[in-house]
């Protein structure tokens, strides 16, 4: 058997693809990059075209095997876990060798940074449920994150349920994805730049009064920093609403005065590719 | 006025109450309706504000005017602050505006009693039905009831709420006649017990016909001011105890009281608030509610306060030695929450966890458990911790000093070289 290291697209797909070379190929995976992340190295590396049914083939083994464990790859995928490929495929391969009764054994050494790591994952997902900010932008709530973990499959059907009769999107500026939702259906797509469009009086009305209700609530005599960063910790502050400096509390120039500027700029601000809204594949939220 | 200053009077005036919980309730998206209460199990937080608190709801007053005057209140009929009062429709209005840009996870509207209790309630039911109604709001609201209110009332503001809560306020009827005149205890027991029977039937006639309008699904809550009288943890925790067995309260929230008023039947202005005394409730009232701990077994009549230095379950564990150690492997989940150190969570994993392999010392740490307070309380596989040496009375030295780097400190002093030489 042959020591080797993989070169995938970085989809899940093309990692599925990965373990089904090795198994068919009889290699000993050292290390799995994604195109992006690869610095080139000593050791023979190959590069892995992503074939959607050896990706199936895999997949459909996994299920039978535990349809648990098929989920827990899913999430696993999604997590910031460095390296988080080979923890997977050594994952896999334990599943494959002993069958899946080592997956109700949590502090198993295989399955338990897999776990830790899915946690994180959660624990972000659940925190920018509240934490999202939303702007309206001429009818469409539009807000930025940038969480560690790729959240956006998690908090699709959360936000699209919750706001099922608007336009919305949520651009990840970590992993720049970017949500979008309108008429029922949701999509997630890469997208590389991306510009919040200036707010206009009422959104800043809003942000004013949300800012000074923020202010307002805490009591100065059980003032507490540290509890409020173990809960909330800093890195999110950036995309939050009460913690911007001033200029975000200001509108842009009147729309009246230039209306010939504002339409395009509106547009070209949501950052909605026209021709890829309707041709992406829509999943139901 | 302007909504900016209504706002800032009116949040400024509420932010002493102390429940900010969206939890309880599981309502997922309507067709046509905006919001839905399903964000966790354990509700949503959307923000912190400066003191550490959840901010989850826009917690604000309909109004601050109040006939009431109450000694410990910044709202008191007697006090020389300015007074707002929202209309019902702006009242909406933000509560939408915030709604749709995720700032908030609801509505908690509490009032000072203007006129009378009805009135003051029939002005908060008419904020909530536009809310409900004309804006088609689906997700949380948190209903103040106002003591005295006639219970036509009460009823129309459950099936508009998603909680309701009475405020007991001070935890005895000696503090109630003495700081709050105008409240009786009667006077706020009678809506609580109207709830309690309400929601009962609800229940029953849900299972009849499935689609009956819920009346305050995710149930009711209190709160008591801790440390504005003279009353003993055990007397607080008694009554809390008596308020889950009898009213089926979802919660009971303390609040340290916080002066803001000079009198003489209070404490002083300088006096800090008991913070850490509240956090020791709060501790033992999870006891209560989760670990399955009842009152009389964490505080009697020779201990009548919690230890401030070690958590109550800790305090409970060292005055029953004989109960531990407990093997993780065998013991039962009753027995497992009784460990400090152990919580649902990771007794849940516990269980889960040994019908596929034993359990050594080493895995604990990994399944969440907190060893540097479980250790001393455990075996796994017969064993405890490796080089592991104790005695009882070292034992509180050492469970002490786990927890102190997380107490709140004495400030520390700075020393003046000089000072000393000159009187020396």
């Amino acid at each position: 058997m042959n020591e080797m290291t993989y070169l995938y697209d970085g989809s899940f797909e093309g990692f599925l693809c990965c373990v089904f070379e090795s198994y068919a190929k009889h290699e000993i995976l050292t290390a799995i990059y994604s195109d992006e992340d690869f610095v080139p190295v000593l050791f023979a590396s190959r590069t892995i075209e992503t074939d959607f049914s050896h990706a199936g083939r895999v997949m459909r083994k996994i299920v039978k095997v535990s349809p648990y464990a098929a989920d827990l790859l899913r999430r696993g995928f999604l997590t910031c876990l460095p390296e988080r490929e080979m923890y997977l495929y050594r994952l896999i391969a334990k599943l494959l060798r002993e069958g899946p009764r080592f997956l109700g054994s949590l502090s198993d050494e295989t399955l338990y940074p897999v776990l830790k790591a899915i946690r994180n994952l959660h624990g972000e997902a659940q925190l920018l449920r509240g934490f999202v900010r939303f702007s309206e932008l001429g009818g469409v709530l539009g807000a930025e994150i940038e969480p560690k973990n790729r959240v956006l499959p998690l908090l699709r059907g959360h936000f699209c349920s919750r706001y099922q009769n608007e336009k919305l999107f949520i651009y990840d500026r970590t992993h720049r994805e970017i949500l979008l939702y309108a008429d029922h259906k949701a999509v997630i797509a890469p997208l590389e730049h991306f510009e919040m469009a200036p707010p206009d009086e009422s959104e800043v009305g809003y942000r004013l009064l949300w800012k000074r209700f923020y202010d307002t609530i805490a009591i100065k005599e059980r003032y507490n920093p540290k509890c409020r960063r173990t809960h909330m910790p800093m890195r999110y502050w950036n995309t939050m609403t009460e913690f911007q400096g001033t200029d975000y509390f200001k509108a842009k120039k009147s729309s009246a005065d230039d209306p010939g500027l504002s339409a395009p700029n509106e547009k070209s601000a949501l950052a909605i590719p026209p021709e890829s809204e309707p041709s992406a594949p829509a999943s139901a939220p | 006025m302007e909504l900016l200053d209504k706002l800032t009077i009116l949040s400024d005036a509420a932010k002493y109450d102390a429940a900010c919980t969206s939890s309880g309730s599981r309502r997922g998206f309507r067709q046509g309706y905006i919001g839905s209460t399903t964000s966790s199990v354990a509700g949503c937080c959307h923000t912190f504000s400066a003191d550490g608190r959840c901010v989850s709801l826009l917690k604000v007053l309909m109004t601050n005017n109040c006939v009431y005057n109450c000694k410990y209140c910044v709202n008191r009929c007697s006090n020389d602050t300015r007074r707002a009062m929202f209309t019902p429709e702006e009242l909406a209005e933000l509560t939408i505006g915030f709604y749709r840009r995720n700032y908030i996870e609801g509505l908690f509207l509490s009032s000072g009693v203007v006129r009378t209790p009805d009135y003051t309630t029939e002005l908060m039911i008419k904020s909530l039905r536009i809310l409900r109604e004309r804006y088609r709001f689906n997700g949380y609201i948190h209903a103040k009831t106002i003591p005295g209110t006639s219970p036509v009332l009460v009823e129309q503001l459950g099936l508009l709420a998603d909680r309701l809560s009475v405020n007991i306020e001070l935890p005895s009827e000696s503090g109630l006649k003495l700081l709050a005149p105008d409240k009786t205890k009667a006077a706020i027991l009678t809506p609580m017990r109207q709830i309690e029977t309400r929601r009962t039937e609800n229940t029953e006639e849900l299972v009849k016909y499935r689609h009956a309008p819920k009346f305050a699904p995710a149930g009711q809550s209190t709160q008591m001011i801790v440390g504005a009288t003279g009353d003993s943890d055990l007397h607080i925790l008694r009554l809390t105890q008596g308020l889950y067995d009898q009213y089926k309260l979802k919660r009971v929230f303390y609040s340290a009281y916080v002066p803001v008023v000079e009198n003489a039947l209070l404490p002083s202005k300088d006096v800090k608030p008991p913070l850490l005394r509240e956090h020791r409730l709060y501790q033992a009232d999870w006891l209560l509610r989760f670990y399955g701990f009842r009152a009389e077994e964490l505080l009697d009549e020779h201990n009548p306060d919690f230890n401030p230095l070690v958590d109550p379950k800790c305090s409970w564990a060292l005055a029953h030695l004989d109960f531990f150690p407990v093997e993780v492997n065998s013991a039962d989940y009753e027995t497992l929450l009784r460990i400090p150190g152990i919580g649902v969570t990771s007794a849940k994993r516990i269980l889960v966890s040994r019908r596929c392999a034993r359990l050594k010392i080493e895995d604990l740490r990994k399944l969440g458990v907190v060893m540097k307070r479980a250790q001393y309380f455990l075996t796994a596989c017969g064993k405890m911790a490796e080089g592991l040496r104790f005695s009882p009375d070292s034992l509180l030295r050492n469970l002490i000093a786990a927890e102190r780097p997380g107490l709140p400190q004495p400030a520390a002093e700075q020393l003046t070289l000089f000072d000393t030489i000159q009187s020396a």
